[in-house]
């Protein structure tokens, strides 16, 4: 629980940081320190610099426009569950937030931090995916548009613990689409009792017009590397009515979905059984989003 | 008199310096010129070692020096076992501070570096070059005795560390024909006991004087001042060990480590203060765990659910050397328990206790009993299950009827006082169980799962007195003493031998003598924890500290109450005869304007300008107190749960327990160490479980995959009680620390078997992990 030395440099925009971290090798960036900090002191990950960025306020904050909802990287998990303008735009974004580790890993931990290390039993990548995010990214280059790129979620999360950004890229914002009026979302997942990080987790976006479900985004995670759209399960969601037997059958698909390339064995949950609740969490996502129950 | 101080909930007085963070805990020690000391352990469960190559640490910056097994041995002698049980033939298998030859657990330690700072320690760690042969390896207790097995001693043949019998009645016959018998296979999983502080050491050594000085996370000061003596070499009187505050032990911090006595020797190697602090990580695989148990037990009954018989053969896990007080827990504390609050004619109990390759076992809350208690619970379920009976119904028909003052059990020992089917008849009362029953009936008719599980228990507290301590092999004593010493400004320190950890015993004690002598609760305060100024003591563990320790502070208060009253009488020129008492006032019997208050004694005393003819100065008295048996706390829990058929995810959704403790001294107190008890055998029913893989790799090294209970996954826990004073000591009072862990995992189990009853399950392992109920509810 010591790590090893490393030189430390605090940004205070986010231009330095970028500057920071092209100006050095073998650098990372610190956000909450939620997950940084315990490789580091496993000496699981050994970074000769670390750029300390949790004091850049322009990272903070939510701001909604243009029919979006716009989540600075630096937000904590804390502050999204709280906020009025995610609970009435996008409630099932609180919700997520609000299963997320403790009160005391809510409030340190942020957003960007977390899909940056994208780990498998995080919360964000599912659900960010099944919402059809965007991420906002910069890179080197001067603080403006030039520097910026913009990936959906589906594409920033490339495998286990990696994403698309790039080594001297730095994560500004995530944008989530306000709900329309016809669009209801869910999240349901079991989670780890140590950690409550998810072992197997679904999130769903459906679109209903006059009861028949025109649109479906369901995107599983927990249980497998990095987040997978379950293109079944959505094919067999659009032109039904959201009945439970039309949901469970639907979900029950997901097993096309999955592939071979199930996260492995632990203590507390087998490969096989982690396969086995994917329908169970599909199902429950798709009726809560359909409102037909609350577990 | 206002309300009576004993009795009072009143809030803790060392929480504030807890809260605010002004404690001082051993690794808050800061001497100057302190340097830092870390440990190599092995990441063979077992290996020869071929080799340890310390050039490379012993040349980085900062290091001091680095040392191996080759340097301890013959200067530190082995960590003995201090409890050896007698007619059970115990291998006291050397158990050496650093390993020299082989490794037998990931963990055991192979050498030693001490730097100025403590990154600088475990950078030279990784510089440390150990060429290991690795050996085959066995971590299941029962598998590690079958021939063919690994060995890990070469003086303790088929990993056999003990074998030990305990048997009342006629066992066997009870078995020959018996109307009704059923039978189980119980694992008692190995549990990790997770205090809130880390173990931590400092040692100073004033070569001068030939004094060393040693700060240690310890629940018992003495005994480790006593080991140090033995290991180092050192004369007791020149060594003085201080438990300053320390942040939970559950049983893990009775034993004297090795590490602590490396910590010792580094200090008198290099002539200055080391510091050795664990890491989380070193604590999950270094620091004793408990339980690991596999039971083979059966139960023979009569056809209308009278128990006639117990019987089990139990293979205790020790893990790879025996801990100080290890051999003791599967036996004594253990296997005398099998009668529990039932009338049980024929008992035995046989325990082998067997070396493994994982981290040594020791006392964990409970040590023993929680076994044992789980056993007869698991037992009278499935007895009840077989007869077609209620469970509490099977019970009601066992229990011991009511007695006040002595109750002989087929294994030897004497009840003190118990009135169990009252502690039934509560519980069940408040959580109405005949409601609870139909409305589990219509949960079911809507295929939902709901599950009631019943325990009602007795177990042995007040561990003594030293007698049975010594006719039981453990390498002490079992007394306590305690000095209470007023001032001339009628303010009084008292001195204990035990060392509270987290119990609230500086409050309670408090209130002792506050209510014998009317002295305000914050004009006392209690000192313990440091060998140079308190008196001796056993320590604190098993539910003992304020049954024997609060007892000796009950009677040294009346060894003062009985010359103060005379030195009263004195100031008063009246007859002692005539002098009465009454809180916090002695006066002349008729005449209550008449009198002194205890600090007008006490100011007198101190100051000797009038004393009696004959006696002497000073208000203080001290008293050895050995209880002459233990004290047998008891109750009866009930827990209610729902199984999500869909995932086999438990959630708890209602814990009811009635403990009787006799009187209680501070019923919120009493209720902490209950919720506290609770949820920690919770923790061992649900989730909580220290799993190797085949190479005796702990899977579940960290917190991320060792699941301690949380408050959110936890209802709340309604504390009720009953009291029965117990005879055996001046207070009545019985011990109440570990009877909420004794309980609770057999009531939460029996719980969710009986919530799975539609779908004919009836054994599942610990935790109950939702894999494992889904896995029975659909048979996969």
């Amino acid at each position: 629980m010591f790590a090893t030395e490393f030189t430390y440099h605090k940004a205070s925009s986010v231009d330095q940081a970028v500057r920071l971290l092209n100006g050095n090798q073998d650098a990372k960036l610190l956000a909450g320190g939620h997950s940084l900090i315990p490789l580091m002191k496993l000496r699981q990950a050994a970074p000769a610099v670390v750029i300390d960025i949790g004091g850049i306020e322009a990272l903070k904050g939510i701001t909604a426009s243009d029919g979006v909802i716009r989540i600075g990287a630096l937000t904590t998990h804390g502050a999204i569950e709280r906020s009025a303008r995610i609970r009435e735009n996008c409630s099932v974004v609180a919700e997520a937030a609000a299963g997320i580790g403790d009160p005391q890993v809510r409030n340190l931990g942020t957003i960007g931090g977390n899909v940056c290390h994208a780990d498998p039993g995080s919360d964000w990548p599912p659900v960010l995916c099944a919402l059809n995010a965007r991420f906002m990214i910069q890179g080197p280059g001067d603080w403006g548009p030039q520097g910026t790129r913009t990936l959906p979620a589906m594409e920033f999360f490339t495998g286990l613990l990696t994403t698309a950004l790039a080594e001297n890229e730095l994560l500004l914002a995530v944008e989530v689409p306000r709900l329309a009026t016809n669009q209801r979302a869910a999240y349901a997942k079991m989670p780890h009792p140590a950690t409550s990080f998810s072992v197997v987790g679904a999130a769903v976006l459906v679109s209903v017009e006059d009861g028949t479900c025109t649109a479906a985004s369901v995107v599983v995670g927990g249980l497998v590397p990095s987040p997978v759209r379950a293109s079944s399960v959505e094919d067999a969601l659009v032109g039904q009515e959201l009945t439970a037997s039309a949901i469970a059958a639907a979900a029950d698909r997901v097993a096309d979905d999955l592939g071979d390339d199930v996260a492995g064995d632990s203590v507390f949950a087998s490969a096989d059984y982690r396969r086995a609740m994917a329908p169970v969490q599909v199902r429950r996502a798709i009726s809560r989003a359909a409102g037909l129950s609350r577990d | 008199m206002t309300t009576r101080i004993f009795g009072s909930g009143i809030r803790r007085r060392e929480d504030p310096r807890l809260i605010t963070g002004q404690a001082t805990y051993t690794d808050d020690i800061k001497l100057p010129g302190t340097v830092h000391a870390a440990i190599k352990r092995s990441i063979h469960a077992h290996a020869r070692i071929k080799s340890v190559d310390t050039a490379a640490a012993a040349a980085a910056p900062g290091v001091l020096a680095v040392y191996t097994g080759a340097d301890t041995d013959g200067v530190l002698n082995p960590i003995p076992c201090a409890w050896v049980v007698p007619d059970s033939d115990v291998k006291a298998v050397a158990y050496p501070a650093i390993a020299k030859d082989v490794v037998r657990y990931v963990g055991d330690a192979v050498a030693v570096v001490v730097a100025e700072d403590r990154y600088q320690a475990e950078d030279a760690l990784e510089l440390i070059e150990v060429d290991y042969e690795p050996l085959p390896v066995t971590v299941n207790p029962e598998k590690a005795m079958e021939s063919g097995a690994p060995q890990l001693h070469d003086d303790a043949p088929n990993n056999q560390a003990f074998h030990w019998v305990a048997a009342g009645g006629d066992p066997d016959a009870a078995f020959d024909s018996p109307e009704v018998v059923v039978k189980d296979t119980i694992i008692q999983q190995k549990l990790i006991p997770t205090p809130m502080e880390p173990r931590s050491a400092v040692a100073s050594w004033l070569p001068s004087m030939g004094e060393l000085t040693l700060w240690s996370t310890s629940q018992n000061p003495h005994i480790c001042r006593f080991v140090t003596s033995l290991v180092t070499g050192l004369p007791e009187h020149k060594i003085r060990v201080i438990a300053p505050e320390v942040g939970g032990g559950f049983g893990s911090k009775i034993a004297v480590y090795p590490w602590e006595m490396v910590t010792a020797f580094c200090a008198m190697k290099l002539g200055r203060p080391v510091k050795w602090t664990e890491t989380r990580s070193e604590n999950y695989i270094a620091t004793t765990h408990g339980r690991d148990h596999v039971e083979h037990v059966e139960m023979a009954a009569t056809r209308d659910g009278k128990i006639t018989g117990v019987r089990s053969v139990v293979y205790a896990g020790m893990g790879a050397y025996l801990s100080t007080a290890a051999p003791g827990i599967p036996t004594i504390l253990h296997g005398l328990m099998y009668c529990g609050p039932y009338e049980i004619p024929n008992v035995k109990a046989e325990v082998y206790g067997v070396f493994t390759n994982s981290t040594p076992v020791e006392a964990y809350r409970g040590a023993g009993r929680p076994e044992a208690t789980f056993l007869l619970e698991r037992m009278i379920d499935l007895l009840a299950a077989e007869l077609d009976l209620d469970v509490v119904e099977v019970r009601r028909r066992n229990l011991i009827p009511k007695f006040e003052d002595g109750h002989d059990i087929a294994l030897g020992l004497t009840y003190d006082s118990g009135d169990y089917q009252l502690a039934l008849d509560t519980v069940l009362d408040h959580v109405g169980y005949t409601a609870l029953r139909r409305e589990q009936a219509r949960l079911r008719q809507n295929n939902q799962y709901m599950g009631i599980g019943v325990s009602t228990y007795c177990e042995i507290c007040g561990i003594g007195p030293s007698q049975v301590a010594g006719a039981v092999g453990f390498g002490g004593g079992l007394w306590e003493s305690a000095i209470v010493r007023f001032y001339a400004t009628g303010k009084a320190n008292i001195f204990v031998g035990t060392s509270p950890h987290g119990q609230g015993e500086e409050t309670t004690f408090a209130q002792i003598l506050s209510d014998e002598l009317g002295v305000d609760v914050d004009d006392v305060e209690v000192i313990h924890g440091d060998t140079d100024n308190t008196p001796m003591g056993w320590g604190t563990y098993g539910s003992r500290t304020t049954v024997i320790s609060g007892a000796a502070i009950a009677l040294s208060a009346r060894k003062i109450k009985d010359k103060a009253k005379a030195l009263a009488a004195h100031l008063l020129e009246a007859a002692e005869e005539d002098i009465e008492y009454e809180d916090g006032k002695f006066f002349v019997r008729g005449s209550p304007d008449q009198s002194k208050t205890i600090q007008d004694v006490a100011l007198m005393a101190n100051v000797a300008w009038n004393m009696p003819e004959g006696m002497e100065p000073g208000l203080e008295a001290t008293t050895f107190y050995d209880t002459p048996n233990f004290s047998f706390p008891f109750g009866a829990h009930v827990a209610v749960v729902t199984v999500d058929a869909d995932t086999g995810h438990i959630e708890l959704q209602k814990y009811a327990c009635v403990d009787d403790c006799g009187p209680q001294i501070n019923p919120m107190i009493v209720e902490g160490q209950v919720h506290g008890g609770v949820v920690q055998g919770a923790g061992q029913a649900l989730w909580e479980g220290a799993v190797y893989d085949e190479n005796g790799q702990l899977l579940t090294g960290s917190m991320m995959d060792y699941a301690l209970p949380r408050a959110h996954l936890l209802p709340d826990i309604e504390t009720l009680s009953t009291e029965t004073p117990s005879p055996h000591n001046p207070l009545g009072v019985k011990g109440i620390g570990e009877t909420g862990t004794i309980a609770s995992t057999p009531t939460i189990y029996n719980a969710v078997i009986d919530a799975l009853k539609p779908f004919g399950v009836t054994r599942l392992e610990m935790p109950l992990t939702p894999e494992r109920v889904w896995r029975a509810i659909h048979q996969r």
